[in-house]
């Protein structure tokens, strides 16, 4: 009944190696080996550069060392393959025709209004949910038929935690060891490591009821991090967060970035996903509505500068063809109107003559390009 | 390459449609982790849990089966007559049973599934839905048993019975557990909170328990609800483990084995596809 771990973890980690095969990813399937070789992403460059941050890095085993790619396999096959993905609910089509891949570590960021079918989409990708139609490939496995075998080399951190209230933050990585099939002493080892990258050292044996949002936060995603997994699926992980909280967490994300993690992080903060993400999906209404790099996503969509106006008699201003001309675009939303232009000099002289009024320049930014392709009305249904 | 219209909707697809609900439960050992967390959960509360699991039937046992008792002296087993301390301890183990898998397998289930939104962690790592309710349904089980056990080892003390037979009738509680906790999970998997349980309790539990011999013999009851009580879990269960603590082998054992393997198969499997339904997988 036993097997005993090819990882010669000693005799405790005999305990429970019932399903270790599916946990490490070892006689699966063919497939599986193919996927191990170039989706692994930790070049030695990568573990230098940690190396001068106050960050200890997830792991640094020999076992990673060894399978970082040489860098002849540069082009490598997409980790994550999502191809006319669709999901109907009823009359209502929540995800529709939706394709994407996800290259060995990049960072996707999916944005989108509330019930986009961001959420929807991860369930998805995890096999939680059935699709309608479409495929999804990742690490050469195809969902949901290899569920099991593809979520045990993915983290996922969701949208609400679900860390266990009646455990300390050490024996939560513990437990979700297990579910991975790794031996208590096996994840044991790793636990100080995974509390200090989540900077929890300090709190090990405390429960999660007495963490604040951020140190939750950050213990779900050392948790995610419990099967070094190559593929990281972020649900909002710094929604509700403060401003320290959300920083300190941009930096761990980009740690295991350089790291050469990949990561697929939904948001609905416009600068972290500019921070963060190398590549965005903007999703509405289930549909795929652009896809890029956001700064070409800035400069294809807007105008370079944006101008807003208020104060008294501002609104009126929107109707001025003098400063119309000036400008590319001309929106109003509430009190404030906003010019997006290609020339903001002149524009703001041409404003200079209207006293009373306060003015704003600043560059476009991906908030704009938000709001340009899915509209400012509010979404409350979620 | 031209593509009828109407075909290029399904052509587009790659993926089956939706499997049913009602398929085969697919079970592996991934379900011992799920276990293995419930159980290091209660380790941390288990002398109180276990102060309460054994309290409460004791006290039945004692101001029934001793107060009762003195007024009701002997009732009669089929040909033979035993004192009602043994009647009322081999019914009451079996509702002792019933009342620890369903109380684990509802509220506490349900705590970890909707309110701690743990099993939705669960199967973020590669667990499936079927192996969390299967580890769930036996933790409800291995409660039972435990709660079982302990107020066995009671009555021994107690002297109430000391046949070698109640090594059996620990087995026969034992899959009384399971039973109960496949049945408790269907509900488990319809609940919208806690109010829901009420209902299983008041509606079902409490009625099967006056209705399966547990205070009084069967043969009290009108022909009609002995045909009834015939099939409720419950009796089944106390028609094999009275005899047992009597020293005696059931009579008819194996259609009352039969009747709650029926219904611990057939629950499972209701509990199963009832809770696919409600994480749409």
């Amino acid at each position: 009944m036993r097997e005993r771990t090819t990882a010669g973890a000693g005799e405790a980690a005999i305990v429970y190696r019932l399903h270790a095969p599916w946990a490490r990813g070892e006689p699966w399937s063919p497939t599986d080996g193919a996927a191990r070789g170039p989706a692994s992403e930790s070049s030695r460059s990568a573990v230098l550069l940690i190396s001068l941050l106050p960050v200890p890095p997830v792991y640094t085993s020999a076992s990673q060392a060894a399978s970082a790619p040489s860098p002849a396999t540069a082009p490598a096959a997409p980790l994550f393959r999502v191809a006319n993905l669709r999901k109907r609910y009823g009359d209502t089509t929540v995800v529709d025709d939706l394709s994407f891949d996800i290259a060995p570590g990049e960072c996707l960021g999916v944005i989108g209004p509330n019930g986009a079918g961001k959420t929807t989409t991860i369930r998805m990708c995890l096999g939680l949910t059935a699709p309608d139609g479409g495929s999804i490939e990742a690490l050469g496995l195809q969902m949901p038929r290899d569920a099991l075998a593809i979520k045990a080399q993915l983290g996922v951190v969701s949208q609400f935690d679900t860390l266990d209230p009646d455990f300390s933050c050490a024996e939560n990585l513990v437990v979700y060891g297990r579910y991975f099939g790794f031996a208590k002493n096996e994840v044991r080892q790793r636990v100080p490591q995974l509390l200090e990258f989540a900077a929890l050292s300090h709190k090990a044996d405390a429960k999660p009821g007495e963490l604040s949002g951020g140190m939750r936060r950050r213990l779900s995603l050392a948790r995610a991090l419990v099967n070094d997994p190559k593929l990281l699926l972020l649900d909002e992980p710094t929604t509700g967060l403060d401003p320290q909280a959300r920083h300190l967490m941009w930096e761990r994300l980009q740690v295991l970035l350089q790291q050469g993690k990949s990561i697929l992080l939904t948001t609905h903060f416009m600068d972290e996903a500019e921070r963060l993400c190398s590549r965005l999906l903007v999703l509405d209404h289930g549909r795929k509505i652009a896809e890029g790099r956001p700064r070409d996503l800035i400069a294809e969509h807007l105008e370079p500068d944006v101008v807003e106006v208020y104060g008294n008699g501002a609104l009126a201003l929107a109707n001025v063809d003098a400063l119309r001309a000036l400008a590319a675009r001309v929106e109003v939303s509430g009190e404030t109107v906003f010019f997006y232009t290609q020339d903001a000099r002149r524009l703001l002289e041409a404003l200079s003559g209207h006293p009373g009024l306060r003015t704003f320049h600043r560059p476009a930014n991906l908030e704009d390009l938000f709001l340009k392709l899915t509209g400012r009305q509010i979404r409350e249904d979620g | 390459m031209t593509t009828p219209p109407l075909a290029t909707e399904s052509s587009s697809s790659s993926s089956p449609p939706s499997p049913s609900a009602w398929r085969p439960p697919q079970l592996s050992m991934r379900w011992w982790p799920v276990f293995l967390r419930n159980l290091l959960v209660w380790r941390k509360l288990a002398i109180p849990s276990l102060i309460g699991n054994i309290a409460e039937p004791l006290i039945w046992l004692v101001a029934f089966g001793y107060g009762m008792g003195a007024l009701v002296g002997q009732v009669s087993v089929g040909e033979t007559k035993v004192p009602y301390i043994l009647f009322l301890a081999s019914g009451s183990i079996c509702m002792s049973a019933m009342n620890a898998a369903s109380f684990e397998a509802l509220y506490s289930a349900f705590s970890r599934m909707h309110v701690q939104k743990t099993w939705d962690g669960i199967m973020n790592a590669p667990v499936g839905l079927d192996d969390i309710v299967l580890a769930e349904m036996l933790w409800a089980a291995f409660k039972s048993i435990f709660t079982v056990t302990a107020i066995l080892f009671v009555m021994l003390g107690l002297g109430i019975s000391h046949s070698p037979k109640l090594l059996v009738a620990w087995l026969v509680l034992a899959g009384a557990g399971v039973t109960f906790s496949s049945i408790a999970l269907i509900f488990n998997a319809l609940a919208k909170g806690y109010d829901f349980f009420t209902y299983y309790f008041t509606l079902f539990m409490t009625p099967m328990m006056f209705l399966s011999g547990v205070f009084f013999p069967l043969e009290q009851l009108p022909g009609a609800v002995q045909v009834v009580a015939g099939w409720l879990p419950l009796a089944n269960a106390v028609a094999l483990v009275r005899p047992l603590f009597m020293d005696q082998w059931p009579v008819g054992w194996g259609r009352h084995a039969g009747v709650l393997v029926v219904y611990a198969g057939v629950a499972f499997w209701v509990a199963l596809a009832l809770t696919r339904n409600r994480f749409r997988a």
